[in-house]
């Protein structure tokens, strides 16, 4: 009798503390978020543990040697042929995201700034291309640039050549060309967004102290904006870097790119050690110039002011 | 002078945003152009009108099969994320914990790494745990791509959602499920149906996760991919590719007015309590 009387206030405690845990913020958040946390940390997260791992192992056929190796790294970073298809996919992913920012921002400027009550549906009528099927809009710069395709029969049909011009698809232009068309929807959405977050008085202030059109952009709100172009060339320079379809589309044998290279070593080659750190090289790389790129933005924002 | 000034101000902008526009749309529209040309090479002038590239679509079984293999795996990828997404949209905007942002981070991530990179790795994840390529494996692919999607669509229909109409159920009585069916779900069914046809539609162009996770049985981008290397059959895949783009655009017409609906009744009634 007396053990179960002393014994029951503090089980009680025990109970109502369990209780107001389980219903405080934090563990109802968190339950509720669980499911999709692990569905990421298994299809995500291990999968990119279990590619880096890889890199370190070798292949004999078919059985995987887990003794620990860094000769793929060596192979990845000195190899003529990965280190040509690293450097060029890392050209062509830093010249598609400056000409995908610089093109963009005009006209994410423009919507923000000009587009009054219209501002959604110009939004709407921008984004709605970019949810038709990549591969289609990659086809289609092929049928618009190849050697019997629309630009060369038009040019011809205008009278401005004689014969079909080969230098237009199958080359890193070509690869260019069509990323940026791609991707430019993606640039334009992080502008807009940072400019509609520009305090318009502050332009106004610029310019009743003097400053003319260009000089309060330039000065107060191209730098306001920067965050927005830093996410945008992010968005549009991490994923080109990888991409599979395009080169393989339009790129022709000098447009070929790091991962077509990867998919051959998990398909043909089938080298999975060698793939895995093929990616994981990409992937540093990428994100090295990725911080270089928001390092440099920063440096210019802090200048213009 | 007053014409340097003028460019300066801006007046360059309606003109470029134009053009812009046309650089946007103008490739896409060479493949309904084309997919009704009776020449079987893509190029001007145009040779006349003709829907023999469409009549041959239905007659073609490999198609059908695929078309039914994307059906399927578009429908549960959509239900599975946007199953996914719900739980996570509604944990970012109701409740604040240590380590959100990280979390939403790291859901988020799928949207802005190399695409081949995810596939490839989820490949060697599923090879090591002996799971047979199939549609299915191509569905969890397709869930991981799709969750971001939609949990843009979904926090932007919860956020401004007004707690308080949630608590004053509660304290009338309602039990925890009773107002989520009774408050909460009508408020936000919008927004679930426009993540359900954002999903389905990512899920409908995807080509990179399912070329690398599915085994024999093609989806419509790659069955799209292998007739590539006929010429022969562009006209067939002009064809087949422009009733995508339609698909896709209504799909996403709809979506998006719905999200705006979503957003516009949330907002509404917390301006109408605040």
């Amino acid at each position: 009798m007396t053990a179960t009387a002393e014994g029951s206030p503090p089980l009680r405690m025990t109970r109502a503390r369990r209780n107001a845990l389980l219903q405080s913020e934090p563990v109802q958040g968190l339950a509720l978020i669980s499911p999709t946390l692990v569905y990421a940390l298994i299809l995500l997260v291990l999968p990119i543990l279990v590619v880096i791992a890889h890199s370190f192992w070798t292949q004999h056929y078919l059985t995987i040697d887990r003794s620990f190796t860094l000769e793929n790294y060596r192979i990845a970073l000195t190899e003529p042929i990965y280190r040509d298809l690293l450097w060029r996919s890392l050209y062509i992913s830093l010249t598609v995201s400056l000409l995908t920012v610089l093109l963009a921002y005009p006209i994410a400027y423009f919507i923000s700034f000009h587009g009054g009550r219209h501002k959604s549906l110009w939004l709407f009528l921008i984004t709605i291309p970019f949810w038709t099927s990549y591969l289609l809009r990659v086809m289609s710069w092929k049928v618009i640039l190849g050697y019997n395709g629309v630009l060369n029969s038009g040019l011809m049909g205008l009278g401005i050549i004689d014969e079909p011009s080969t230098a237009l698809l199958y080359n890193s232009s070509a690869v260019i060309i069509t990323l940026t068309h791609a991707w430019a929807a993606f640039a334009i959405l992080p502008i807009f967004v940072s400019l509609e977050k520009v305090d318009r008085t502050l332009v106004e202030a610029a310019k009743d102290l003097g400053d003319g059109p260009l000089r309060s952009f330039l000065r107060v709100t191209l730098p306001l904006s920067a965050p927005g172009v830093i996410s945008a060339a992010l968005i549009v320079m991490i994923p080109t870097v990888g991409d599979y379809v395009t080169p393989k589309l339009v790129g022709g044998k000098d447009g070929v790119m790091i991962a077509n290279a990867i998919q051959a070593q998990f398909g043909k080659a089938s080298n999975w050690p060698l793939g895995a750190a093929l990616s994981v090289t990409t992937m540093v790389i990428v994100t090295l110039m990725a911080g270089a790129t928001v390092l440099i933005i920063r440096a210019l924002q802090r200048l213009a002011r | 002078m007053t014409a340097a000034r003028r460019f300066l101000a801006g007046g360059w902008l309606p003109a470029y945003a134009f053009l812009y526009v046309v650089f946007l749309y103008l490739p896409v529209i060479f493949l309904p152009i084309f997919s009704i040309n009776t020449a079987a090479t893509p190029k001007f002038p145009l040779t006349g009108f003709t829907l023999h590239w469409y009549e041959d679509l239905p007659r073609t079984p490999a198609l059908l099969d695929a078309a039914w293999n994307s059906l399927i795996v578009g429908v549960s990828a959509a239900i599975l994320s946007t199953v996914l997404g719900i739980l996570a949209a509604r944990s970012i905007t109701r409740y604040r914990y240590p380590g959100r942002r990280a979390i939403n981070g790291l859901i988020m991530a799928p949207l802005v790494l190399p695409e081949v990179i995810v596939a490839i790795s989820m490949l060697l994840v599923m090879l090591q745990l002996g799971l047979s390529l199939s549609l299915f494996t191509v569905v969890l692919g397709h869930v991981l791509v799709c969750i971001p999607y939609s949990m843009t669509v979904l926090t932007s229909g919860f956020e401004g959602f007004d707690r308080s109409l949630e608590e004053a159920s509660a304290d009338l009585g309602e039990s925890a499920f009773g107002t989520f069916r009774r408050v909460t779900l009508p408020m936000v069914a919008p927004a679930i149906i426009s993540s359900l046809l954002v999903c389905f539609t990512i899920s409908l162009d995807e080509f990179i996760i399912a070329f690398f996770l599915t085994g024999t049985d093609a989806t419509l981008p790659i069955y799209i991919w292998g007739q590539l290397r006929f010429a022969a059959k562009l006209p067939g895949v002009l064809a087949l590719g422009t009733l995508l783009l339609v698909a896709s655009f209504l799909l996403m017409t709809i979506a998006e007015i719905l999200r705006r609906r979503a957003a516009r009744r949330t907002q509404n009634e917390g301006g109408l309590y605040a």
